[in-house]
């Protein structure tokens, strides 16, 4: 097995240099060649982008943060000339802003309140915590009983609080998460009605649908806080609080069902007839079969509704709440703070705490879509 | 009318193999349904016996999936009578729901749940409707995933699974009901060719053990190998019915000699 001279036609004798890598394969300016500078064209809009953040993004940081003023006590810090952003304005606020006119001694119920719901939601949210049976009692059943007891009071040694002194954030939870609450499982229910074999439970579920995606949100509010009252005998009165969650209710609800609907109309065919011929009955099909499978289908409906539903909780201004926005708008007119960055301050204030919540939806909402995923890999 | 009175001929017992049970399991008597003005089924008469095994074939379009889907009320019958295991089907859902526990289906298309494992997708039935704990539906249900060659399988989803594989778990997804009779629609025409003969195989193997089974196929191994009974059907009527071994070779009517030409070389 010696190799002999003639073995082979060519033997290098010593090391070749090593080449450098090829520069353009890797690191930040290929990076940047291939993806902001490939074409003249692209040169041209990447550099179009460059000059629009630069006009745009510092006079925006130098508002909200370099000019800020973070201190203050009154519209005379804010009402130097060059001031920026009025923080101190959502400082002074701030409790407002959360609770409204909610009595201040009173207020530890709120938080109590708040607390009590993250204690259910959390562990709600992370699937590899277990006793998710046991969490959604609590969420569904305990939970909201203790809420109206801590929110409402009147009973068991709390004094009662009128609904109508609630306000900001409160509000607007109040409103979404018992709108969304609602709306869920009786969306699905109409959805289901409409694709009825039963005519009237059909006809039922088309009517109502139709109607309440044929109103404007502030209609059915509006017709809520004016004219029920005027078809009630006297005397009989409806919370208002409790009116405009009914309506929202019922009108997420409408929207709901179509959305469920997509959902039911994607499971193939063959799936309700494997689920029919194990004997499973209707409720049980449904339940075990087609709405796991339609429900996947349409997180990314069913949270748009949510989103959407949330920022509508602002419309109940109109019958006299006031949600957080409500509340930030109504303290423009505080002759103390009264200043020319005020309302901007304000609004943009509202407009991040809306954008919090709402961001925080849609990323849970894909973080669960590629959860589910897992069970389609193939 | 002559025809169907032709076609009535009752098949002898296969070829003193085992003699089959006198005990009727499905009778379809003057069965007729349409789709619209669609005449689909017409004038059925079909009688089976404990322990028969039959297989269906007929050109595409001619009825026969429809005909055995009536059988367990995927298809909703419009004439005529159907019994099966002494309940006569009606529009009372209590009864399609017992008839339903005794006859277990499988499908072209496999129709597993995709959002449960296989072992889920073999116990939810047990559970929900035969009222079993989830304990002893895991064991039948391992039982019968052992008897389709793929216990191994047990915690994936079905996504995860070739077609021959899904189909075997569809099998033991039915036998988990412990039904006495299975239905097959054309449970290997959505396979590779490779993939068919697993499944036949485990086919196979529940005829042996004396499964009451109807079979809409086009597998005529499959047929010559298990079959009591062959029958053949054409434009929604049964046009004949007979032994694998006379059906094959002896084919008396014309539309089944042209019909066997074409599947048959």
């Amino acid at each position: 097995m010696t190799a002999t001279a003639y073995d082979f036609a060519y033997v290098r004798k010593e090391e070749e240099p090593i080449l450098a890598p090829p520069r353009r394969e890797s690191g930040i300016v290929a990076w940047m060649r291939t993806n902001l500078f490939s074409s003249i064209g692209n040169t041209v809009l990447t550099l179009a982008g460059i000059a629009f953040i630069l006009w745009v993004v510092p006079p925006v940081i130098r508002w909200a943060f370099i000019d800020a003023v973070w201190n203050g006590t009154s519209r005379e810090d804010c009402v130097a000339p060059g001031a920026g952003a009025c923080w101190a304005f959502v400082e002074a606020k701030f409790a407002q802003f959360m609770y409204g006119r909610y009595p201040i001694d009173q207020r530890w119920r709120v938080d109590l309140t708040g607390i009590l719901l993250l204690i259910g939601l959390i562990p709600m949210a992370i699937p590899r915590i277990p006793y998710k049976k046991e969490n959604a009692f609590y969420l569904l059943v305990i939970f909201p009983i203790l809420a109206f007891w801590l929110l409402v009071g009147g009973f068991l040694g709390l004094p009662y609080v009128e609904t109508s002194l609630w306000g900001g954030l409160l509000v607007t939870l109040v409103v979404a998460i018992t709108g969304m609450v609602v709306a869920m499982p009786l969306g699905v229910l109409l959805a289901l009605g409409r694709r009825s074999q039963l005519p009237v439970i059909r006809f039922l579920s088309i009517t109502f649908i139709e109607f309440w995606r044929g109103v404007p949100l502030i209609t059915v509010l509006f017709m809520a806080s004016v004219m029920l009252p005027i078809f009630l005998p006297p005397g009989v009165n409806f919370d208002k609080l409790l009116r405009a969650l009914v309506g929202v209710a019922l009108f997420t609800a409408a929207y709901m069902a179509e959305v469920v609907r997509g959902g039911l109309q994607a499971v193939p065919k063959g799936q309700y007839e494997a689920a029919q011929a194990m004997g499973l009955g209707y409720w049980q099909m449904m339940r075990l079969i087609v709405l796991p499978q339609a429900l996947r289908v349409v997180i990314p409906g069913i949270v748009n509704s949510f989103i959407s539903l949330f920022k509508d909780t602002s419309l109940v201004l109109i019958i006299g709440l006031f949600d957080l926005l409500g509340i930030v708008q109504l303290n423009f007119a505080d002759a103390n703070w009264a200043s020319p960055q005020t309302p901007l301050t304000g609004y943009v204030f509202a407009a991040f705490v809306f954008w919090l919540f709402c961001f925080g939806m849609s990323r849970y909402s894909i973080y669960t879509e590629r959860r589910l995923q897992t069970g389609y890999r193939r | 009318m002559t025809e169907s009175a032709a076609a009535g001929v009752v098949a002898p017992p296969h070829e003193g193999q085992r003699p089959l049970s006198q005990e009727v399991v499905v009778e379809i008597s003057a069965m007729n349904k349409w789709y619209g003005d669609f005449h689909v089924l017409k004038n059925i008469n079909l009688t089976v016996t404990r322990g028969e095994r039959i297989v269906i074939c007929g050109p595409s379009g001619s009825g026969k999936s429809t005909m055995i889907r009536c059988i367990n009320r995927l298809e909703e019958h419009q004439s005529g009578r159907i019994v099966v295991e002494g309940i006569e089907l009606t529009n009372d859902l209590k009864r399609i729901d017992e008839i339903r526990r005794e006859v277990g289906m499988v499908f072209q298309h496999f129709n597993l749940f995709p959002h449960l494992t296989i072992l889920e997708n073999c116990t939810l039935a047990p559970i929900w409707v035969r009222r079993m704990s989830k304990r002893d539906a895991e064991q039948i249900a391992m039982k019968y995933l052992e008897r389709v060659r793929i216990p191994e399988q047990a915690n994936k989803y079905p996504g995860q699974l070739s077609g021959g594989q899904q189909q075997r778990v569809a099998i033991a997804r039915a036998l988990c009901m412990n039904p006495r009779i299975m239905l097959f629609d054309e449970p290997t025409s959505a396979l590779d060719p490779e993939m068919i003969k697993e499944v036949l195989e485990v086919m196979v193997d529940l005829a042996e053990e004396g499964m009451t089974m109807l079979c809409v196929t086009h597998e005529m191994s499959f047929a010559r190998q298990v079959a009591d009974r062959v029958i053949f059907m054409d434009a929604g009527q049964i046009v004949e019915q007979n032994d694998p071994e006379n059906f094959f070779n002896h084919p008396q009517h014309e539309r089944t000699k042209l019909f066997l030409s074409q599947i048959l070389h």
